[in-house]
């Protein structure tokens, strides 16, 4: 949510103080707004229609399958993909900050090459504190060699008091040491404040019929990122129905639009046929304003495991977006962007772990080119679900995504030793490939608690 | 007089690299047949011949087998039932609280498997119990058969006319047992995820029928949304989840071959149902395998040459029941991705590991009883010796002093054996 600043302040520094970041954003935008029209002039295919009645009657039938169709895509191509965004972010420069001087161990190695402030270990020790070597974690102490009396069962019988008294601070600080997996949909819900009313069943109704009733572009690329990624995950594809269910509905969410006054992102407009730049006939296109869906698709496909009921699905995820993912995928100077996230992880690697830093960058294998798309999906198809789950715990619980970028540094502490011997960046990627048998509060802790600094 | 040659020495009729590449990695010795082995992993075809009558030959101590003589007691589908109802009915005789029946008559504790009943033999007794509910949907499987083949779904009568012995438009039906049917009520409610249905498949070891289970079984899910209307009675694709089948729907993807991990899905019920009732679950299903098991160890031919890897199929409905559907004598070792691959080749490296201790040429007056080390993914299911030596053969105690169903759950984690509790 907006960080606390001066009441004089212009709206556009409510979404983002920094002008060259905005200007940036601005750029980013307008070049994904060309693809998109140009790709809707290529396929002669309108950004909206409204379907014909017995489409309509078609869908609604299969509206729980969705997933068995097979349209023809071939011809839509994802708006833009990570490395493009990646690109776009290694280009950033601060006007107003001058400096002439190579790139060196006295300055900064990576590919992020703007001045923003980001946390050191000893900081980034007291903000995490919860996850110290002296309290007890989920994911740690509730392995098998551990008595249940040590931590576990005490967790437990918090957990379920926290949620009797509904006490939703209370769970965002609980869930720090993580969320029993009986417990988790619960406490998630009491965090984000999502009881599921009738009247959010039928804001979700409404939305379901939005998408019959009408025909969005847009549609046509959620289905075919929704293929490219979840269907062929190996935890996610039972959920490939929920996915679509879940992000056409999104698509159509104008209640997204409340978040652009705190995103540095602007949603695009669009005008009715005949009135281009008549302002009373402009548009959000899509009514959410969100045009690109590949980078949060494995954002959803997690939370299918903790809740089943489609209208509830929906509105965590919603308020997941708003809160935190929305962040990854548009340029700002906020600590939990994806800007600040970069470069936290460049700094903490090249901080703690020069000697690999530098190799990796000899052998033009930079760190930040493997580790950014793990960082723009939050882990999400990369790690095993229990795994994510347990991490994306503390990402609500320290209300910051910060923990992405520790732990993406994290894993390349780990797999160090290996790393140094590779010779290419295709070596690096493999050895980073396989991230499914990792388990992450271990890594985190002795990252952050047990390395010599 | 035999030559010891120190290397174990192996056969198969199975060509699957999964099996080679075990063998391989272990220094065996490939020999033909007709020559001295140790080792045979054979067909089902061949295990016949092995211990036929007229045919059969007897086997030395240092050799063994990968299937019990007479495996069809547990894994033929109508003998199956016959022998689960046999064991229910011993149970009952002698007062065992096993054997208890609630109000309607249903066992409370031996009821795991779908009502069934034999075609042409039980015909009448199906049709009694078919009007009980003339809504009800059956499902048709031929008892000798494998991998789905020629089972089809049923909600009339006049589907099976042929099976009826009064019949008069039916020729005879031979009363060989490879043109016998079993007939059994359809599960129409099972437990759906992502609103597909799927079913679990665990792979069970038994040497001398004190039972392993493997950790690592799968789910299979169907790739069609389960859908309980009549329309789609002929649409295979929807009920049946055998992967030999689905593979040639529309929508089988072969990146991920519509398979979860037990672990998966174990996540899942924890999440969205809690633990008592996902710990209850599994404790059900570990309860149905041991029980089958002991329902048919006095008919099995407890061959000291012989160890046998059951394949489990069960499915579970949507109230958390699970259901014994059948058991395969030679569950597939054909790899439809790579995680599958990975999955059997474990399996094979693991059983071998149990049945050929340290890979050395075997002794059939063996203990059978693997130290823990050796298990890998399988965990200790049932202990016939430890559960006698505690007195109670019916209950077998969580370790002391741990709540048995954290324990049971971890433990499954880190492979160590434990003996889990049952009602």
């Amino acid at each position: 949510y907006p960080s606390p600043c001066h009441p004089a302040a212009p709206p556009e520094h409510i979404k983002e103080p920094l002008a060259y970041m905005r200007k940036a954003q601005g750029s980013w935008e307008k070049r994904i707004l060309k693809s998109l029209n140009s790709m809707c002039t290529e396929l002669n295919i309108p950004l909206a229609q409204k379907r014909p009645v017995n489409e309509q009657k078609e869908l609604l039938n299969k509206w729980n399958e969705m997933g068995t169709d097979e349209p023809d895509l071939r011809l839509f191509r994802p708006v833009y993909a990570p490395k493009d965004f990646l690109e776009v972010l290694m280009n950033l420069r601060n006007p107003n900050y001058e400096n002439g001087e190579q790139p060196s161990f006295r300055n900064h190695l990576g590919l992020i090459q703007v001045p923003l402030k980001v946390k050191d270990i000893p900081e980034l020790k007291e903000d995490f504190s919860e996850l110290g070597l002296n309290l007890g974690q989920l994911g740690i102490d509730d392995s098998a060699q551990v008595p249940p009396e040590f931590f576990e069962n005490e967790h437990v019988h918090v957990g379920q008091k926290v949620l009797a008294e509904q006490d939703s601070a209370a769970a965002q600080q609980y869930v720090r040491q993580g969320c029993p997996t009986a417990l988790r949909a619960d406490l998630w819900a009491l965090i984000l404040n999502i009881s599921n009313q009738p009247e959010d069943i039928l804001y979700y109704e409404q939305l379901k019929s939005n998408v019959i009733q009408h025909n969005l572009l847009v549609d046509s690329l959620i289905y075919k990122d929704v293929k490219l990624t979840a269907s062929n995950d190996d935890y996610y594809f039972v959920f490939e129905d929920y996915l679509y269910q879940v992000l056409l509905c999104f698509s159509r969410d104008t209640s997204i639009l409340e978040h652009f006054t705190y995103s540095s992102a602007t949603p695009p407009k669009s005008y009715i046929q005949g009135k281009l730049g008549v302002e009373e006939y402009a548009v959000f296109y899509p009514p959410n304003g969100m045009i690109n869906y590949n980078s949060f698709i494995l954002s959803v496909a997690p939370l299918c495991f903790l809740y089943h009921e489609p209208s509830k699905l929906y509105q965590i995820f919603r308020e997941m977006y708003v809160r935190f993912f929305f962040r990854l995928h548009s340029i700002s100077s906020h600590p939990s962007g994806i800007v600040s996230l970069c470069l936290l992880f460049e700094t903490l690697l090249q901080t703690h772990l020069p000697q690999l830093f530098y190799h990796l960058r000899e052998i033009g294998a930079q760190p930040l080119r493997i580790s950014f798309k793990w960082m723009v999906r939050a882990f999400s198809g990369y790690l095993a679900t229990d795994q994510l789950l347990l991490l994306w715990d503390r990402i609500l619980g320290y209300n910051s995504l910060e923990i992405l970028a520790v732990l993406a540094a994290a894993v390349f502490a780990f797999r160090a030793v290996n790393l140094m011997e590779v010779t290419s960046l295709a070596a690096a990627e493999a050895v980073l490939a396989d991230l499914s048998t990792l388990k992450v509060m271990p890594l985190l802790q002795i990252f952050l608690f047990a390395t010599v600094t | 007089l035999r030559i010891m040659a120190g290397k174990v020495k192996w056969v198969t009729d199975i060509e699957k690299s999964v099996l080679i590449n075990n063998f391989e990695k272990r220094g065996w010795i490939q020999v033909a047949e007709n020559e001295d082995w140790n080792f045979y992993w054979m067909s089902v075809q061949t295990i016949r011949n092995v211990f036929s009558v007229e045919t059969g030959y007897r086997l030395s101590d240092d050799q063994i087998v990968n299937h019990f003589p007479n495996h069809y007691e547990l894994t033929r589908k109508d003998l199956m039932v016959k022998n689960i109802k046999r064991y229910r009915k011993e149970l009952e005789k002698e007062g065992s609280p096993l054997a208890e029946k609630d109000e309607n008559g249903k066992y409370i504790y031996l009821d795991f498997v779908p009502v069934t009943f034999m075609l042409p033999a039980d015909y009448n007794l199906f049709v009694e119990e078919f009007r009980k509910n003339p809504s009800s949907t059956w499902i048709m499987k031929p008892c000798g058969k494998a991998q789905g083949k020629g089972i089809f779904l049923i909600n009339k009568l006049s589907q099976i006319k042929k099976w009826s012995r009064d019949s008069k438009t039916s020729s005879f039906v031979s009363q060989s047992s490879k043109e016998a049917y079993v007939i059994s009520l359809y599960i129409n409610n099972p437990l759906l995820i992502g609103g597909k249905k799927f079913d679990l498949r665990l792979y069970v070891l038994v040497s001398t029928y004190r039972p392993l289970r493997y950790k690592l079984g799968f789910c299979r899910f169907c790739t069609v949304k389960y859908t309980p209307s009549t329309s789609e009675l002929d649409n295979m694709f929807v009920h049946l989840t055998n992967v030999a089948i689905q593979k040639h729907g529309d929508d089988y993807n072969h990146i991920h071959g519509g398979k979860w991990t037990v672990s998966n899905l174990r996540l899942y019920l924890e999440s969205t149902r809690g633990k008592e009732v996902t710990n209850k679950l599994f404790d059900e299903i570990h309860w149905i395998i041991v029980q089958s098991l002991k329902a048919v160890a006095p008919v099995m031919n407890n061959d000291k040459h012989c160890f046998e890897c059951y394949g489990y199929d069960i499915i579970i409905d949507d109230k958390l029941k699970p259901w014994l559907i059948e058991v395969n004598a030679s569950p597939s070792l054909t790899s439809s991705t790579a995680n599958d691959r990975i999955l059997k080749y474990n399996l094979i490296n693991d059983t071998l590991n149990i049945a050929v201790p340290n890979g050395e040429i075997p002794d059939c007056k063996w203990n059978k009883s693997p130290p823990k080390e050796v298990l890998g993914n399988y965990e200790v299911l049932y202990d016939e010796e430890m559960a006698q030596s505690d007195g109670t053969e019916r209950e077998l105690r969580a370790r002391p002093g741990q709540p048995t169903g954290l324990k049971g759950s971890r433990a499954r984690d880190s492979g160590k054996p434990v003996l889990t509790t049952w009602k």
